[in-house]
């Protein structure tokens, strides 16, 4: 008997497990993970053996894109099966006009298809595709700003000679690198920083015009992160506690909310 | 008309509705979701003494809007985008005969829009043609996520959508604006996604597309294909009210809009009543873009007074005092208005 729960105990899933696992499902529009956003409503681990998982999911508002949510909840239950020695995992979006329909299809294993039925053609691939070339590009933007802050004599043309290597270290060079690896491109130290949304670097007449088309995607990418953030702390009185704050490559306030 | 240190600024709200949410109306739990969510919009933008009670909210009627919009006589003129929403509301969510009938009421100070969807089919082009012989439209507004029956989202690229299209250019009715909605089918792409407004916009010239809340949440992509379509133009609905609560975000916006389209294709609008516009046109007159945001020049008055209300005039050939108006601006660094040359230019970017 001993040996037997003594087994049981080693097993035994943590609500630390289960965040960690959870840090790595991304909001794919915002490009940072569910965790940091205050997406997880709440994590419990039940049942007899301490192994079984439930974990709420809550989303900024009711018509919130049903694609983008699909993708969140069926990413966030696949990563806590992942954990190791996990039982029953139940994942569930709250308070979306589209709950009822993502929770029957996740607890029924139908998949995007099987879940959406006649709207869905294909699968959803191609929708994670574009918006993680849309991360990488603003990443490659807030690494650029950075560099071009840097120095006030330094132009939008001269980012065309910047090689990876050129770039300081730290969170925005990660953060770029990162991203890169996650389209499969070049990695190596020598190769340049900017490149057009198809990954190729531009010609010298297009430099400056690649940077700013970079930059609308930035803006717009963290201008909705933090709209977003604000929903949902509007909607969720209290949720602010759970949210990460999102650095930004503008000032260490860019985007002041006035009371 | 706004007057502010001696200037006078003509003011067109191009975006306000007149709906009725009201629990009677709902017909389902996502009539209530959806006036939540504008609720959570309305609470989490607006300044403090702004915000108005869940109640009110719900349903403002024809005489409170007259005094919403129209207060201490800054907006000139205002334009309805009504949005149907049959599938959420028993009577829909814009009032069709009220607002109609107060647009009769006052036709120098609103516009009634009216709206179409292609899934009506056959019968929703007589619809369209009998609605224009009685309101004698200018303009309307297509919310492309509306539910209807087992569809939850359209194209404006669908085969059906491009009769409706062609109607509208032989009627006359040359102001088409576009609001992207959550929805589309089939799910599989990004229901935010305006390249479709970028197709239209080469196959009907003779209409002008108006992308409301400038294709927020996707402004890159607006800017992109607006870039290369003249006849494409930004409406500021949902975009207007960060001017209080984010204003770097809001110079931003400004900034990419003004860099990609230039001043003389974006439209001021409240979204009432999710915001009213006395508020939005004070603020604005008085915003400037902060200064350590170096990548962008300055607003200028000529363009605050375009956006406020000269360039949503010409659309709507709304008459403005001659000493109010102004020319046209150059075009912008990004390419020429011709579609084919910017198209080449922007080929290898």
């Amino acid at each position: 008997m001993t040996a037997v729960l003594q087994r049981s105990t080693e097993q035994r899933v943590t609500e630390a497990d289960v965040r960690t696992a959870l840090d790595t499902v991304i909001d794919p529009e915002l490009d940072e993970p569910v965790t940091d956003l205050g997406f997880v409503r709440s994590v419990a681990v039940e049942g007899p053996d301490g192994c079984d998982v439930r974990v709420h999911l809550r989303l900024p508002t009711s018509f919130c894109a049903p694609n983008f949510a699909w993708l969140m909840v069926s990413d966030a239950r696949d990563a806590v099966r992942a954990v190791p020695g996990v039982g029953r995992v139940v994942v569930e979006l709250d308070d979306h006009h589209d709950s009822d329909l993502i929770n029957a299809g996740l607890a029924a294993d139908a998949g995007y298809r099987g879940t959406f039925g006649h709207e869905a053609e294909e699968s959803l691939d191609e929708l994670r595709a574009t918006f993680q070339r849309k991360a990488h590009t603003a990443a490659m933007e807030r690494a650029l700003t950075s560099w071009l802050r840097a120095d006030p004599a330094r132009t939008e043309d001269d980012v065309a000679a910047l090689r990876l290597c050129d770039l300081p270290a730290g969170r925005e060079t990660d953060s770029l690198l990162s991203r890169r690896a996650a389209l499969r491109l070049p990695l190596t130290p020598t190769s340049p920083v900017l490149l057009a949304p198809d990954g190729t670097p531009p010609e010298p007449g297009q430099v400056a015009l690649t940077l700013r088309r970079a930059r609308s995607v930035r803006i717009s990418v963290d201008g909705n992160a933090h709209f977003c953030r604000g929903l949902l702390t509007t909607r969720y009185p209290g949720s602010d506690a759970d949210q990460v704050f999102r650095p930004s490559v503008d000032s260490a306030l860019p985007l002041e909310v006035l009371r | 008309m706004y007057s502010k240190d001696g200037t006078d600024y003509f003011v067109v709200d191009a975006h306000i509705a007149l709906w009725d949410a009201r629990p009677e109306n709902q017909r389902n739990i996502h009539g209530k979701q959806f006036i939540d969510c504008f609720y959570d919009y309305h609470r989490n933008l607006s300044p403090e003494a702004e915000v108005w009670s869940y109640d009110e909210y719900l349903y403002q009627g024809g005489e409170r809007l007259m005094r919403d919009v129209f207060v201490d006589g800054i907006v000139d003129h205002a334009i309805f985008q009504p949005a149907r929403l049959a599938e959420f509301y028993a009577k829909g969510f814009g009032q069709t005969e009220e607002a109609f009938a107060l647009a009769q009421a006052h036709p120098d100070k609103l516009t009634y829009n009216h709206y179409w969807d292609p899934r009506d089919g056959e019968n929703g082009l007589d619809a369209l043609r009998a609605a224009h012989e009685r309101m004698d439209l200018k303009g309307v507004k297509l919310y492309t996520a509306d539910w209807h029956g087992e569809s939850r989202g359209w194209k404006l690229t669908d085969p059906m959508a491009q009769r409706y299209l062609a109607l509208c250019q032989e009627l006359g009715i040359r102001n088409i604006h576009v609001h992207k909605g959550p929805t589309i089918r089939p799910l599989d792409r990004d229901a935010f996604d305006v390249a479709d407004v970028d197709h239209v916009a080469t196959d009907f010239t003779d209409l002008t597309f108006v992308v409301e809340h400038c294709g927020l949440p996707r402004l890159e992509d607006f800017c992109w294909i607006a870039t290369q379509e003249p006849n494409v133009v930004a409406g500021l609905a949902v975009a207007m009210p960060f001017i209080h609560s984010r204003p770097r975000y809001f110079a931003q916006i400004m900034g990419e809009l003004l860099y990609w389209i230039g001043e003389d294709r974006i439209l001021f609008s409240s979204d009432y009543a999710i915001w009213t516009p006395k508020w939005l046109v004070e603020k604005f007159v008085d915003f400037q873009i902060p200064e350590d945001l170096t990548e962008y020049a300055p607003l200028t008055t000529e363009t605050k007074k375009k956006v406020l209300g000269l360039n949503a005039a010409k659309l709507y050939d709304l008459p403005v005092p001659a000493e109010l108006q102004l020319p046209d601006a150059d075009e912008t660094a990004t390419g020429p208005r011709d579609t084919d040359a910017a198209d080449k230019n922007l080929a290898m970017a």
